[in-house]
């Protein structure tokens, strides 16, 4: 204690020369994210802002007219091929994140509980498909899927059908199997993360007072790994609502994603405020979508105890 | 006193933990080398040693989290091979506690019952009743992370009592609490386990804790059971220097075996002469060599002209003041050593001057003979 008392005045005195500004945590803090910050600021913000903006205006054939109008939110809200395709968006992405959440929990809890010394080989090996390019990995599942794809001639020479299935490419189903594949590693490192922290004492607990592996497991290891399944979810959910590369690929036009409405309304339609005024619409339902699932989640995981 | 009494009454010779021929391999390294014990009904029983002496291996052996690579382990009579831990009839406090963070107090508490099913209140009364054990009544609402350490010990004693285990396990319940929140969970303890005559079985690296405890102590070295007998023959009469030593300070003198008989030895020594010890049960002869041991407590400073019946002079070389006892070192020509004496201050050793002579009174009863 003594030693602290004597020591601290002379330090103090040093910091006071310098800048005491500088010095100062906070101000620290903002210079370390600043860099980050302004990049975000240009490229995210003001794009957005923008975007508002254009959201409440009118095309005009060639120009715009900034007088202020609803009338863009009323066509994204109330014309039925709009209210359809956001329809079909969030099914899809809500499906696509459910499929992807429960089939990468099992390979997450393996790695984490039973990867032994090999658990970052796993981690590296279930990284290798990101070494090809999104395109060619879309475009394989259109290799599986197809007319004349692997899936049908395999079925084909086990006799299983007779002559190749359309029902497997270009519709919502191809693109829920495509984007399912596209992001399990996204779902798998949180989860394998969040995996990583439960104590297994813990569990190891729960077994000593009387829990079977099914119980402890869905009493101790599944609540406790909430977070990471939470993150999962969203870090799935809210980039497949706005996914337009795959639903164009293999989706046909029963596969048909919100966001080709709005690139259609950005390109060829020439209409910027409409487009503007689905993508604002589409932000905020993604975002009480994900609000929502985290309150899900929440309440399952309180049901548990 | 009173609890002497009780223990006696509640323990009974009947055997509760039956140990057999246990090993338990890890490659070549034997962590728990061919240990045989039985552990009486009720009593309290300390498994101590040094880290990696394989008590903490016998304890998750018994709980169920490890099986033995040989041998077998009994719980009431009943053979526990291949019966998992959530099957055995023995609950466990952990060194970490292991509390759920995501459950409060009471949750936590009612754990291992919500499988049970109880009927009407009994849940909530016999959680109720856990607390209470523990002195935690009134906190069942807390959250585990809102507790301090000492609270988390208690919450993870109450879990374990309210599913009214035949054996209470303990792994280093206590290792984590500062001193003073030890001393007197140890107390608790021992206190409470008289109370539901539940048998304790804790492990510990801590002689004091054992001692203080336990009714009967293990010592195990090196996977290895040197000695099982009561914390006050443990410590008078340690089989040998390695659980000497691990159980505070011991002086060691050379010996030669002069005479071997059924009950005692005539020992000839260099500084003590010769003198004539109980031959305690476990000694084996090696070669005509043995050691003689005698705690620094049990060496007293002779004053002025006082004189003893068996004594020892020489010069103080070193001196230690601890407050209310001094720690002198003491040489005794002829011996390679110099002599560890532990001193109250009543009479003033925390003055006796460095370099002075001085006589040292002792008990041929507190030597103890011990095989090299």
């Amino acid at each position: 204690m003594t030693v602290a008392a004597e020591g601290s005045p002379p330090l103090r005195m040093a910091g006071a020369r310098r800048n005491p500004l500088l010095q100062s945590e906070a101000v620290q803090g903002f210079a370390l994210i600043s860099p980050t910050f302004v990049y975000a600021l240009i490229l995210l913000v003001l794009p957005i802002l923008v975007v508002i903006a254009h959201s409440f205006w009118t095309q005009n054939y060639l120009t715009i007219d900034h007088t202020f109008t609803l009338e863009n939110y009323r066509i994204a809200l109330t014309e039925p091929i709009y209210r359809d395709l956001l329809w079909r968006s969030l099914y899809i992405s809500l499906t696509v994140s459910l499929l992807t959440v429960a089939l990468a929990y099992p390979i997450a809890y393996f790695i984490s509980f039973h990867g032994g010394r090999h658990k970052s080989l796993w981690l590296f090996l279930i990284t290798i498909p990101f070494w090809t390019s999104y395109l060619l990995r879309v475009m394989s599942w259109k290799v599986i899927l197809g007319y004349n794809g692997v899936l049908n001639s395999g079925l084909m020479g086990l006799g299983i059908i007779s002559e190749p299935s359309d029902a497997l490419l270009y519709n919502s189903t191809a693109v829920i199997i495509t984007l399912t594949h596209a992001w399990a590693t996204f779902a798998i490192l949180p989860i394998f993360v969040s995996l990583e922290k439960v104590d297994r004492t813990l569990v190891e607990a729960a077994t000593d007072l009387g829990d079977g592996p099914l119980r402890s497991f869905l009493r101790v290891t599944l609540p406790l790994s909430a977070p990471g399944v939470i993150s999962a979810a969203l870090i799935v959910m809210i980039p497949t609502v706005g996914d337009y590369v795959t639903p164009k690929l293999v989706g046909g036009k029963d596969g048909v994603m919100i966001a080709n409405a709005i690139q259609a309304q950005f390109g060829k339609a020439s209409n910027w405020p409409l487009g503007a005024a689905l993508s604002v619409t589409t932000m905020i339902i993604v975002s009480l979508m994900a609000g929502a699932t985290v309150l899900v989640i929440r309440a399952l995981q309180r049901l548990a105890r | 006193m009173l609890e002497r009494v009780q223990s006696e009454r509640i323990q009974s010779e009947r055997t509760m933990i039956e140990i057999r021929d246990v090993t338990r391999s890890y490659g070549s390294f034997k962590a728990l080398d061919n240990a045989s014990l039985a552990i009486r009904e009720g009593e309290f029983f300390s498994l101590l040693g040094p880290s990696g002496c394989g008590k903490t291996t016998l304890l998750r052996m018994i709980a169920g989290f490890d099986t033995p690579t040989s041998g077998s382990i009994a719980v009431d009579g009943q053979p526990m091979d291949g019966i998992p831990a959530n099957r055995r009839p023995t609950n466990m406090v952990f060194q970490s506690y292991a509390i759920f963070p995501h459950l409060n107090v009471e949750q936590n508490v009612a754990y291992g019952l919500k499988r049970l099913k109880l009927q009407g209140g009994e849940e909530k009364r016999r959680v109720e009743e856990a607390l209470a054990q523990v002195s935690l009544t009134g906190l069942g609402k807390r959250r585990a992370t809102e507790l301090s350490g000492g609270q988390r010990q208690r919450v993870a004693l109450a879990r374990a009592l309210v599913m009214r285990p035949k054996v209470l396990l303990l792994d280093e319940p206590l290792s984590a609490l500062d001193k003073k929140l030890r001393e007197q969970m140890q107390v608790e303890l021992r206190r409470l386990q008289q109370a539901v005559g539940i048998t304790f079985v804790l492990v510990t690296h801590d002689q004091y804790e054992a001692l203080a405890m336990s009714d009967r102590i293990a010592v195990m070295f090196g996977g290895r059971i040197a000695q099982v007998a009561s914390p006050k023959e443990i410590y008078q009469r340690p089989v040998n220097r390695q659980v000497a030593d691990f159980l505070g300070g011991m002086n060691f003198v050379k010996a030669e075996i002069v005479e071997e008989n059924g009950a005692s030895l005539v020992l000839d020594t260099l500084g003590f002469g010769r003198v004539r010890t109980d031959k305690p049960k476990a000694f084996m002869r090696n070669g005509g060599a043995a050691t003689l041991g005698i705690r620094p407590e049990r060496l007293r400073v002779l004053w002025d002209n006082a004189s003893a019946k068996f004594e020892v002079a020489g010069k103080v070389v070193e001196r230690h003041y601890f407050g209310e006892i001094t720690h002198l070192i003491v040489e005794i020509p002829g011996l390679e050593k110099p002599l560890s004496v532990t001193e109250t201050n009543d009479f003033g050793a925390d003055d006796i001057p460095v370099g002075a002579p001085i006589r040292l009174a002792y008990d041929p009863e507190a030597l103890v003979a011990m095989a090299d």
